[in-house]
Formats: structure tokens, sequence, C-alpha cells
């Protein structure tokens, strides 16, 4: 039997194995990547570390743009919430760049992988960044901006940013790869990214603001709960659905 | 053979909008509020209702390219955004204008409709931008699908979210309460409609109609005049058609050779 053709049996039997254990543990493939992409930020810092200094530099910049020591309720929401947004900006701006430059879009297309896979380990990526990122930042906030006391509205805010993170995770990994193969990436990301985010600034925001009250938090609102929800199923599934067209070259 | 039932179309649509420019001058009653202003209304609320649709349709048309690859539901999808763009341009200046005629403010922000109208505009005004940083034609037209099926979907869904963001001030056409249409008012409102949509059809039909044939003008000089006679494609938003899609033999390339 000539090499190629063996060559060729063993890849498709190694193939056929490798999708049976897929199929068999379906998340293996998701993990794998995840793992590689954090392990990719601890060696080299890189996304965290700025969407951080962004996020306290905004704060600096609200306090000297609105002129104020302190601000509470739907001021201090929106200060939030958008300084988030912003910050997630620049994470999404990244998030594909190592696969784009070092090839990794190939490597997971030979492999005999789900290529949703790639969705699924980008997005919870993007989310852990986001997580780490308002670990500090909304503690930075609570210290340079917040008048009233951020104790009471911990738990709230921690149900707001896991929606919100999800929200911003699922659009921003769609956008992000859709960005990263067009000649201008860093303009595309902001321009079809915000908009598409706006809903979800909308509830985070109206969510947020009660627990920011002067009087102490207040009970959340669950109109604007069951509105982010649904953007996240929504956007969750759709993004789900068209992610594979963006990959297959 | 392009642009098939192109004159029958136009007739029906300007048919439509004489009739409906007719009706609402001098059949429709005026407003006891809001004066003559409020004829306004017969083009804003049609030509908002128009563009959402069209917005929706832009994003199932897309979805039709990703699922069969013909390239003709890209160039459908492509030219129902592209010219709802221009309608929601249209309908963002004439809400302006029965704002500040009716609110007294150009911009009103407890006003959903309008506010949410906007939103759909900036996220649709990147489109274009879109197709245009992607060079490869066939990666242009998938990516621009993605998109589009994205924002087909996000529009109700913002619709919904805006709409609950506000107390709302906007007279709803068909409210079941107080704001609803006197029976004369709503038959006009309704012929209006009709001939918006119409002339949203006639006008994306022309624009097929023209790139196909653009394409095909294209494809026929090369022919005939081989194909240093043609200019190569420069960057574009608008979709490829034609010269990828068939490589069928072709005449040769040098008019002298065809000749003997």
């Amino acid at each position: 039997m000539s090499e190629p053709v063996m060559r060729e049996r063993a890849s498709a039997a190694s193939a056929g194995a490798a999708s049976e254990a897929s199929a068999a543990r379906p998340m293996r493939p998701s993990l794998a990547l995840l793992r590689k992409d954090l392990l990719l930020e601890r060696r080299a810092p890189e996304a965290v570390p700025a969407m951080l200094l962004f996020s306290i530099t905004t704060f600096v910049l609200f306090h000297f743009g609105l002129g104020r020591d302190e601000v509470s309720g739907q001021l201090a929401a929106g200060v939030l919430t958008v300084t988030l947004l912003f910050a997630a900006i620049l994470g999404i701006n990244r998030l594909f760049v190592s696969e784009q430059e070092e090839g990794g879009f190939d490597g997971v297309l030979l492999a005999p992988i789900d290529r949703t896979a790639l969705f699924i380990a980008k997005a919870a990526a993007l989310f852990v960044f986001l997580a780490l990122v308002e670990v500090v930042a909304v503690a930075a906030f609570a210290i340079l901006l917040l008048g009233p006391s951020p104790w009471p509205a911990l738990p709230g805010l921690l149900l707001i940013l896991t929606l919100l993170n999800t929200a911003l995770a699922v659009v921003g990994t769609l956008v992000s790869a859709l960005a990263i193969r067009t000649r201008a990436r860093d303009l595309i990301v902001p321009i079809v990214a915000l908009p598409l985010l706006v809903p979800a600034l909308i509830a985070a925001a109206r969510l947020a603001a009660p627990l920011f009250a002067v009087g102490g938090a207040d009970a959340l609102p669950t109109k604007w709960l069951a509105v982010l929800a649904l953007y996240d199923l929504v956007f969750g599934l759709l993004a789900y659905a068209v992610f594979d067209f963006l990959l297959e070259d | 053979m392009y642009g098939k039932g192109l004159r029958a179309l136009t007739l029906a649509a300007f048919v439509a909008l004489t009739t409906t420019f007719a009706l609402v001058f001098f059949y429709a009653p005026l407003d006891a509020d809001q004066g003559f202003i409020q004829k306004i209304f017969y083009v804003h609320v049609p030509v908002a209702i128009v563009t959402l649709c069209a917005y929706v349709l832009g994003g199932i048309l897309a979805a039709l390219h990703l699922k069969t690859r013909e390239r003709r539901w890209d160039l459908r999808s492509y030219v129902v955004i592209h010219i709802a763009l221009i309608f929601n341009v249209v309908g963002l200046l004439t809400g302006a204008i029965w704002a500040k005629a009716s609110w007294g403010h150009w911009w009103v922000w407890d006003e959903p409709t309008l506010v949410s109208f906007l939103i759909v505009f900036l996220l649709f005004a990147t489109y274009q931008p879109l197709r245009f940083s992607i060079e490869d034609p066939e990666r242009q037209a998938r990516y621009a699908s993605v998109f589009a099926v994205m924002a087909g979907a996000f529009v109700p869904l913002n619709f919904a979210a805006v709409r609950a963001a506000t107390a709302t001030v906007h007279p709803r056409t068909f409210g079941t309460t107080e704001g609803g249409l006197p029976s004369q008012m709503a038959w006009v409102f309704l012929v209006a409609i009709v001939a918006i949509a119409l002339l949203f059809a006639l006008m994306c039909c022309y624009e097929i109609a023209a790139k196909q044939t653009r394409w095909q003008l294209r494809a026929l000089r090369r022919r005939l005049l081989g194909s240093d006679a043609v200019a190569p494609l420069g960057r574009s938003a608008a979709p490829a058609l034609g010269e990828p899609a068939r490589p069928t033999p072709r005449a040769p390339r040098n008019p002298a050779e065809a000749a003997s």
C-alpha cells in the first residue's frame, strides 16, 4: 500500500476516533480551547489589564466630566454600565487576534471538532475576562464614585452583571469574529457592537438604578430582568446558529 | 432578460401613490388638535412600518443565502436593506418634523418608536461599511448575511426594549383605547401603507434589475472586447454578480481570432 493512502487512512481513522470521543464528551473541545485562552492571558496578560485600566480611567473621566464627587441612582447605574460596555469593546477587539495572527482558525478548521466549540470557548473566555475586570472595577467604582453603600446592592449587582456579561460575551464574540478578517477591524467592532448592545445596556442600567438608590437598595424590577434574560437567550441561540458561517474558508 | 413586470409594477405604484395623495388632501378629515401637519402621518407611519418590515425581510433573505449559498439571495438581501436605509432616513426626518409640529421639539426622547428607529438606523448604517471592508466577494456575501440575520432579529427585540423603557406619548395607530383612528382616516392610512409598500418593492426591483444589467453588460463587454477592455473591479460594498458564478466556455478573447 502506498504511503499517501496509508496516511489518509490513518488520519481518517484518527478523525473517526476523535469525533467519537467528542460525541461522548461534547464540551471537551470547548474546554480545551477555553483553557488555551486563559493560559495565554495568564502568561501574557493583555486584554484584562487594558480593560481594567480603561475602566478606572473612565471613572476618573466621569468624575471630572460630570463634576460630581458622588453619584447614585440612575446616574450611578449609567456610569457603571456604560464604562463596562466600553471596556468590553476593548476585549472584543482583541478576542480573535491570536487566532488570526497565529493560525488558530486553521487549527480549529482542521481539527475534527464542531466549529461551534470555538464560539463557546471564546464567549466563555470573554465572560471570564469581563468578570475578572469587574471584580476590581466595581470595587473601584464603589470607592471612587458611588455615594450609597455598595454592600446591600451586591447580590442584585452580581445577578445583573452575570446577565450583562452573558450578553456582552455572546454578541461580542460574534462581532469580533465578524470583524477580525475585515480591513478596518477596530472601526467595525465598535460601530457594529454598540447599537446591537443598546437593549442590553438599557435593561442593565434600569436594573441597577434601584440598587444604587440613596435610601438603600430597592428590589430589582422584574420587567427588566425578563428583557435582559430574553436578550441573552435570543442572541445566544442566534449566534450559536450563525457562527459556523464565519469560519468556513 | 431582466426587469420582467417592471412596467406593471411602476404603473401600480404610480396609481397607488397618486390615489393616496389625493385621498390625503381631499378626503381624509383634518385632525382636530394638530390640523394640517397631522397629514404627514400618512407618509411617516407607512414609511416607518415598511422600513422595519424590510429590515426583517432582509434578515430572512440573508438566512436563505446562508442556507442555499446562492448569490441571488445575497443580492436581494443587500438591495432590500439598501433601500430600507433610504426609507429609514425619510422616516426619521418626517418623524422629526412631526415631533416639532405636535410636541414642539425636533427630538423627543420619551418617544420609544422614534428612539428605537434611530438605534435601528445606527445599526443598519454599519451594513455598508462592513461589506466595504471585506474584499473577497464570497466572504463579503457570507459575513454580510450573518450580520443581516442578527440585525433582522435585533429589530423587534430592540423595539420591545425601548418601548418598555419609556412612558409612551406616541399615538398608537390602531390603539384599542381612546387613541383609535376615525374610520375615514384608517382607510386612507391603509391605502397609504399599500402605496408605500409598492413604492418600496418598485425601488428594489429597479435596483436589482440595474445591478443585473450592469453585470451582464460587463460580461458581454469582456466577451466581445477581451478582458483588457474591461476595467478591473474596484472595492465595492455591492454584491458581485455573474463572473465567478458561471465558468462557461467563453468565445475567443481576441476579436481577430473570432473573425477568422
